[in-house]
């Protein structure tokens, strides 16, 4: 079969906005690289059945994005990597997903934490991204916003769940609010990547997502009964290829086929 | 090309809609691919096919195996020069079902999509959930267990009169 993305039809972009364009759909690509990575450590041992299945469900919706945006980022390179090149073959410093995707997944509360930070910023960007002049963005951001609807729903509804619950949920759930809420800003501090597009116009502005997102976390917060952390200043790094250690291991078991057995085919 | 196709290419364009209606979803045999909306295009230029496929959610594991599926159905009438082309864009919903599609999704004992309209309603915390008939008893008293299920199109619902766990095709 053909890529499972034939890219439509784009504007022809001069050889500085290509590579600026092919580092930016890495780096999505990565956050859900990485991120569908996480959830599906948890296969097999979710808290109870069902949510095993929704975040294995999650993964897989997000491992899809992933597939369609490298894809894209190997044909916008155009030097014969494929999306398999990219996802296993780079070494961790090359990476440019966010520091939130790749912490750990500790207990359930700081899943749901972490999942309901990105998926905030993630249905609000992808709402917005289908917007873009260049097509192949515009028809992925379509495809994936449906998806992301639901796993907002979900993260959001956990969040309530387990701020307005027992007394042992509240606690888990604080004390991951206040492990995880330093990574959240990186989401939507542009890289100069970043700014570059902005100001092309090829990808939305941050600042446009930032009361939608601020409004939505204060309506979910607000029936959970939590506080919404204010002034914490925001670790930053991964967009540029500062890692934390996390990162190595999680790779590590992420490339360990494909580096032991090169070229493998299944 | 064997002596079973036709020669002209608008006659084969019918005859390949005609053979891909043999191409069922792995995941649910009753379904073929054209009952799920997902063949957008079939166009012939002379020795050439190409058919265009879209995803229904974008880690869809089945894909694969439909575009297999479709070049073993076209090489059993001899048609071996088979492009399959994946366009996201417009993205599939389940508006894209056939009537008939629906029809043998509740036979086979999974819920149809009830109300495929825009996806705004999804983010409505806690809100009512849609009400899905039991497609074993037909009964109006089901719950949602998870919007998650078995695969990605499907959630898991519940009949509280017969009891027995059902999968409901999400609207999408």
């Amino acid at each position: 079969m053909q890529a499972a993305s034939d890219a439509p039809a784009h504007p022809t972009y001069s050889p500085e906005v290509r590579h600026l364009l092919f580092d930016y759909v890495v780096q999505l690509a990565d956050t859900s690289l990485v991120l569908g990575h996480r959830l599906s450590e948890w296969c097999g041992h979710g808290p109870v059945l069902e949510q095993d299945l929704a975040m294995a469900n999650i993964a897989l919706d997000l491992l899809g994005e992933t597939r369609s945006l490298y894809q894209y980022a190997a044909e916008l390179e155009g030097q014969g990597r494929t999306e398999d090149d990219l996802a296993f073959l780079r070494v961790a410093t090359d990476y440019r997903n966010p520091l939130l995707v790749e912490q750990p997944n500790g207990d359930f509360a700081h899943t749901v934490v972490r999942q309901f930070l990105f998926d905030n910023f993630h249905y609000h960007f992808l709402q917005r991204l289908q917007a873009s002049p260049d097509a192949a963005l515009a028809a992925i951001a379509e495809k994936s916003v449906k998806e992301a609807a639901y796993h907002l729903k979900w993260s959001a509804e956990w969040i309530i769940r387990l701020g307005d619950g027992t007394e042992e949920s509240r606690q888990r759930i604080e004390k991951a609010i206040h492990k995880l809420w330093r990574y959240a800003g990186e989401l939507t501090t542009p890289t100069p990547t970043e700014q570059a597009l902005q100001d092309l116009g090829i990808i939305p502005q941050y600042s446009d997502l930032q009361s939608s997102m601020a409004a939505y976390t204060a309506q979910v917060f607000a029936e959970a009964t939590l506080p919404v952390p204010q002034n914490v200043p925001s670790q930053l790094g991964g967009k540029q290829g500062r890692h934390s250690e996390y990162l190595g291991y999680l790779l590590a078991e992420l490339q360990y086929m494909q580096r032991t057995y090169p070229g493998l085919k299944w | 090309m064997t002596n079973k196709l036709i020669a002209n290419d608008q006659q084969l364009t019918t005859t390949i809609w005609q053979l891909l209606e043999n191409v069922s979803d792995p995941e649910v045999p009753v379904l073929s691919i054209l009952d799920l909306g997902i063949v957008r295009d079939v166009r012939v230029a002379g020795e050439e096919v190409h058919i265009t496929i879209t995803p229904t959610y974008s880690g869809c594991p089945a894909m694969n195996t439909i575009a297999t599926e479709i070049r073993l159905q076209l090489l059993a009438e001899g048609i071996q020069n088979v492009t399959i082309h994946n366009q996201l864009s417009p993205a599939w919903t389940t508006a894209w079902l056939s009537q008939a599609g629906r029809e043998k999704l509740a036979a086979y004992g999974i819920a149809p999509p009830q109300n495929d309209t825009a996806t705004g309603h999804m983010l409505k915390l806690f809100g009512q959930d849609t009400a899905v008939p039991c497609p074993l008893c037909q009964s109006a008293n089901t719950h949602l267990v998870s919007q998650f299920g078995s695969t990605a199109c499907k959630a898991l619902y519940q009949c509280d009169d017969c009891h027995e766990p059902f999968d409901y095709f999400k609207c999408h």
